[in-house]
């Protein structure tokens, strides 16, 4: 009876999953822009994927507020530390791969093959700067031989806050690529993310929030980039800019950085490439250096 | 008794001025095509030294052309061992020449010879002399297996060490394979053009040193000539700013060594005969015509009136006069343009609640002078305590703590240079790490070494001049 | 700078130590740098001849060898009265220093001629003596005439931190000197560090010292510039704090004018004008007298002397 009944009624309706929020990702909260305002994004064939929140020029603002307001606190931890947080994200990466890969499938239409290099590489990446944080400065640094009695030493110290624009066509891997040797050097960062692709930014954000990366380290921002990318190219408090996402507004953005001596990064080869344009295994200290003073200690030697 | 020191008079004759400098342009002294003449007169006196050319469009685009033909067909493809070796040259014919430059700066600057004798014209020579051997080991620099040179560099160069900026620029320049166009101030550019005589005389290949002559027009066509790959400038956070804005979106790199408003923190318990040495030098050195200067004295409050007395009586000291006496310490400010900046900036400080004070001591009658200042009661709101006056006025901060130091200390746009005096290393070294500025002097002040990388933080300025990390700003 | 104004005269070890290492340090290479830089001065033409005037009034014409007679002494004598036989412009030197026993025949020697007599007392050079020789020396050496007696400190007290044996010993020899003036010898080739020059300079001045001098001459390095420089910044803020003058005596090493003018120079800019004067700065030299002689006579003729013209001793 009991089984006759059950096999007379409607088979049970599939799971109702429950979609995310895409939010932004300011000094370690999830907080929607202060706007209300949202956009769509599809996958490149059009589908709708989710809505992202589009980000304000006050979101900006606070973004640039949170990231200065961490620099203290992360540029003088130690190096190996920083190099533990950058590794973690990696290892939290690695548990979450499939969801990227999925997530890079659906959003660029990879195929899962070159989805699967573009997460591997991204994970690879963070080992990668892991390994960076301390090793940059006995790299870029050292002892000068003056002719005195003087010990004088040089040593690279983070710029501060770096605004940086992320490649458009690569939104994992060449979001990594620009992110990580940001922050390993002790700089805080807010990101403008890939527009018609930001949710794995979003998603790389959870990552990030549950790495010990200090809230404000990283801040991301999804939105268009003419309406805030001004803002953070003039603004006051912001220490460098990386244009490699900016496209065509990137001469605009360096005219505006003049005004405070904002240190620039020009978007260089492969800017406008998608994932396998960042697949270079050893990028080197060039995306560091930008974003690197040199301090020289000078003291006397005597007794 | 009074121990009063006779005239030292170093002497002029080894300086040979010609009336009227032309432009030094594929290795020739050429006229300018137009624009006629500029004088350049001894700030000490104000007797007109000599004329110069002015570079018009027509000029800059020869010397470019000049530049681009000579590191196309000679200069980029001679051997790094070879161009060492010129560079080498170059040094060793500063030093043979060098009594002749210090005593040409200091008439065309007004700053004392024994600053050029002893500080400029070493360090100039120096500065040769180490680049030229990174010329053939660039592949060891870090900066790649291969690095190669820029090409052309626009080079602008201040008149607070004319000679010792040239060398800066052009050194480095050189030994990586760029050719460079250089424009000198055009209050100081005579130490310039005798260097394109050394170029001369030392067989350089023709184009890879041009000297154009002028004022901020020439300069400014030189910076937005679109035949460079390179700008290199020192001078004024002003005009780095629009060099900084007319080069975006060109493809041109660019360093910048710009202005400083420099803390000099004295803790309180510092070698005090060594601190004030180092305030003094600090901020009178050439006259505080000096970009990383200690212009803002921040002193431990428990100590100030103990250092405060004998920090004036050390200024009271001070040899204001002559530039070519050998016992003088100050010398004449740069410029008519330049004293009347720095009363400007200072004029009016007492209304503002600031004592001012000065030695006493007598003001030559011709010339541009300046009387050491100390302004005592400044605030961090204060104008002086802000802006860079260039010039030798002092203002003088307190401050409580540690922390507090380090927060008036960085309490500014610019970041190029601070000093630290304590006789606690660790502390030293807190506070160094905390300064947010390219150079920290601690227990001493404004030394520099060509092996020393120097350079801003913030609105001082990108890039750094001195060192391995010199070269990074020549090489692609 | 904490300095007591008291008497340590029931002090301890501990307050001394507290005083001493309560002073400010002193940077070597700011040191050395200040004394180089005061050394670029160039002294000329009328300056220069008030600078060589003034530095033969302060010579303390010195023989100390074991080999001394009083034929030696007393012609070292005859030289400090008349430096130059062929110009009786040239002024007379500032005091003979002499041994102890060389007292009597140095002040015989000297009578009628204003110049007094320095000796070396307390077991000099090394003062490795009981605190009763060093007396007896000094009262020996006052009671044959000395009217200055140049003591030296003990530097093994000093350096193994006992500051009171070495101030109680100073404060004993002054007393022993009864109106004689006391110049303190710091040996500071034996101190080596400038920090040390300081703690002991302010350690003499405080224990009475009437001047404080660099060096016995018997261990090298002795009157280097930044020694006097560091013991000339001790008197002036002595000066400073109580308005005492107290005076400094660079000694051995100085030989030509150019280092006497040096010392000038350091005298004028550091300490200051009121020190230019024999009563507070002394030069202990032997061969530098005929140096000075020397420029003075091409100063005034213009034409390079050689040493054949001028007496030995």
């Amino acid at each position: 009876m009991a089984k006759q009944r059950r096999t007379a009624e409607a088979p049970k309706p599939p799971r109702l999953a429950v979609r995310k929020t895409y939010k932004l990702y300011l000094g370690g909260a999830f907080p929607r822009s202060e706007s209300g305002r949202c956009y769509p994004v599809t996958s490149t064939d059009g589908d709708h994927l989710a809505n992202a929140a589009l980000a304000s020029r006050k979101d900006a603002r606070d973004a640039v507020a949170a990231a200065r307001k961490a620099f203290g606190g992360w540029s003088s931890r130690t190096a190996y530390n920083r190099g533990q947080i950058l590794y973690r994200v990696a290892e939290v990466l690695e548990g979450r791969r499939d969801q990227f890969a999925a997530g890079a499938e659906r959003a660029q239409g990879l195929s899962r093959a070159a989805a699967d290099e573009a997460v591997s590489a991204a994970i690879d990446r963070w080992v990668y700067y892991a390994g960076w944080t301390d090793k940059v400065a006995q790299v870029l640094g050292g002892a000068n031989p003056v002719s005195g009695p003087y010990y004088n030493h040089s040593a690279p110290e983070p710029t501060g806050v770096v605004a940086v624009f992320a490649p458009q066509g690569a939104p994992l891997l060449g979001l990594t690529s620009v992110l990580a040797p940001v922050i390993a050097t002790g700089n805080t960062a807010v990101v403008v993310v890939s527009e018609s692709a930001p949710l794995a930014a979003v998603d790389l954000a959870e990552v990030l929030a549950t790495s010990d990366v200090p809230g404000g380290v990283v801040n991301l921002l999804t939105g268009r980039v003419p309406e805030i990318g001004p803002h953070l190219a003039s603004h006051a408090d912001v220490n460098a800019l990386d244009l490699t996402g900016a496209g065509d507004l990137a001469a605009e953005f360096e005219e505006a950085a003049a005004t405070t001596l904002t240190r620039v990064l020009r978007p260089g080869p492969g800017a406008d490439g998608g994932e396998d344009a960042w697949l270079d295994p050893d990028p080197g200290t060039a995306r560091m250096t930008p974003f690197l003073e040199t301090k020289t200690v000078w003291h006397p030697i005597g007794v | 008794m009074i121990f009063d020191y006779a005239p030292a008079p170093e002497s002029r004759s080894v300086v040979r001025l010609r009336d009227t400098y032309d432009l030094f342009i594929d290795g020739e002294f050429t006229p300018a095509e137009g624009a006629g003449t500029l004088p350049t007169v001894n700030p000490a006196d104000e007797t007109e030294l000599a004329r110069f050319a002015v570079a018009g469009e027509a000029d800059v685009d020869r010397a470019v052309a000049a530049a681009r033909r000579a590191h196309d067909t000679v200069w980029s493809r001679m051997s790094g061992a070879e161009r060492g070796k010129y560079l080498f040259r170059i040094a060793r014919i500063i030093q043979e020449r060098s009594r002749e430059l210090a005593v040409l700066e200091s008439m065309d600057n007004g700053k004392p010879i024994k600053e050029t004798r002893d500080v400029d014209l070493p360090l100039v020579a120096a500065h040769f002399f180490y680049y030229a051997g990174w010329a053939d080991k660039l592949a060891h620099a870090g900066l790649g297996r291969d690095p190669r040179p820029l090409g052309v560099a626009a080079q602008i160069i201040p008149w607070n060490f004319p000679l010792l900026m040239l060398a800066w620029k052009i050194a480095p320049a050189l030994a990586t394979g760029n050719t460079v166009v250089l424009k000198p101030a055009e209050t100081t550019p005579l130490s310039a053009l005798v260097f394109a005589e050394i170029c001369q005389e030392a067989d350089l290949p023709p184009g890879v040193v041009n000297i154009v002559t002028g004022a901020g027009e020439t300069g400014r066509t030189l910076v937005e000539h679109p035949g460079t790959d390179k700008v290199a400038f020192t001078g004024s956070t002003e005009v780095g700013r629009q060099i900084a804005r007319s080069v975006a979106g060109t493809g041109k790199r660019v360093t910048l060594e710009l202005g400083g408003k420099g803390a000099n923190i004295v803790y309180d318990d510092a070698a005090v005969d060594q601190a004030v040495e180092g305030i003094v030098s600090g901020i009178f050195f050439n006259q505080g015509h000096v970009c990383c200067a200690g212009s803002r004295l921040l002193v431990q409050e428990s100590i100030a009136d103990e250092l405060l007395p004998k920090l004036k009586e050390r200024i009271g000291k001070l040899r204001l006069g002559d530039p070519l006496d050998k016992n003088t310490d100050i010398g004449a400010i740069n410029s008519a343009a330049q004293l009347e900046r720095i009363r400007e900036l200072t004029d009016t400080v007492e209304e503002e609640g600031v004592q001012r004070w000065s030695p006493s001591c007598e003001l030559p009658s011709a010339g541009y002078w300046f009387a050491p200042t100390v302004l005592t009661g400044v605030s961090q709101a204060h104008r002086v305590a802000r802006e860079e006056i260039f010039g030798p006025v002092l203002s003088v901060l307190t401050f409580r703590t540690p922390e507090e130091a380090v927060a008036k200390a960085n309490n500014s746009p610019y970041g190029l240079s601070a000093g630290v005096w304590t006789e606690k290393g660790s502390r030293m070294l807190w506070t160094a790490e905390r300064l947010r500025a390219g150079v920290i002097w601690s227990n001493t002040f404004n030394k520099f070494d060509p092996t020393s990388p120097f350079g801003g933080y913030k609105e001082s300025g990108y890039g750094r001049e001195g060192g391995r990390h010199g070269l990074e700003a020549y090489l692609g | 700078m904490p300095v007591p104004h008291t008497a340590f005269e029931a002090t301890t070890n501990r307050a001394l130590r507290v005083f001493l290492h309560g002073l400010p340090g002193v940077d070597e290479v700011g040191a050395r740098t200040r004394a180089q830089d005061l050394a670029t001065r160039s002294i000329k033409t009328t300056a220069k001849r008030q600078a060589i005037d003034l530095a033969i009034r302060m010579v303390d014409l010195t023989t100390l060898e074991g080999a001394d007679t009083p034929g030696k002494v007393r012609a070292l004598c005859a030289k400090a009265a008349l430096p130059d036989p062929a110009d009786r412009t040239v002024p007379k030197v500032g005091a003979v220093c002499v041994y102890p026993d060389r007292v009597a025949t140095a002040v015989e020697a000297l009578r009628g001629t204003g110049i007094g007599v320095a000796s070396v007392a307390t077991a000099f050079p090394a003062g490795r003596a009981p605190l009763e020789v060093k007396l007896a020396d000094t009262r020996c050496a006052v009671a044959d005439g000395a009217s200055e007696i140049d003591m030296v400190i003990d530097r093994g007290a000093f350096l193994s931190g006992d500051y009171k044996k070495v101030y109680d010993e100073i404060v004993a020899v002054k007393e022993a000197c009864a109106t004689a003036h006391l110049k303190v010898i710091l040996e500071t080739g034996e101190l080596v560090t400038y920090d040390n020059v300081r703690r002991a300079s302010h350690l003499a001045i405080h224990a009475g010292a009437d001047f404080i001098k660099t060096s016995t001459g018997k261990v090298s390095p002795a009157a280097t510039p930044p020694v006097v420089l560091v013991m000339l910044e001790a008197v002036r803020d002595h000066h400073a704090a109580t308005g005492r003058h107290v005076g400094v005596k660079p000694a051995g090493g100085i030989r030509t004018s150019k280092d006497a003018i040096r010392q000038l120079v350091m005298v004028n800019e550091v300490a200051g004008p009121d020190w230019l004067s024999p009563d507070l700065f002394r030069i202990g030299a032997s061969s530098l007298l005929n140096d000075l002689l020397m420029q003075r006579t091409r100063l005034s003729t213009g034409t390079y002397p050689g040493p054949d013209y001028y007496t030995l001793d």
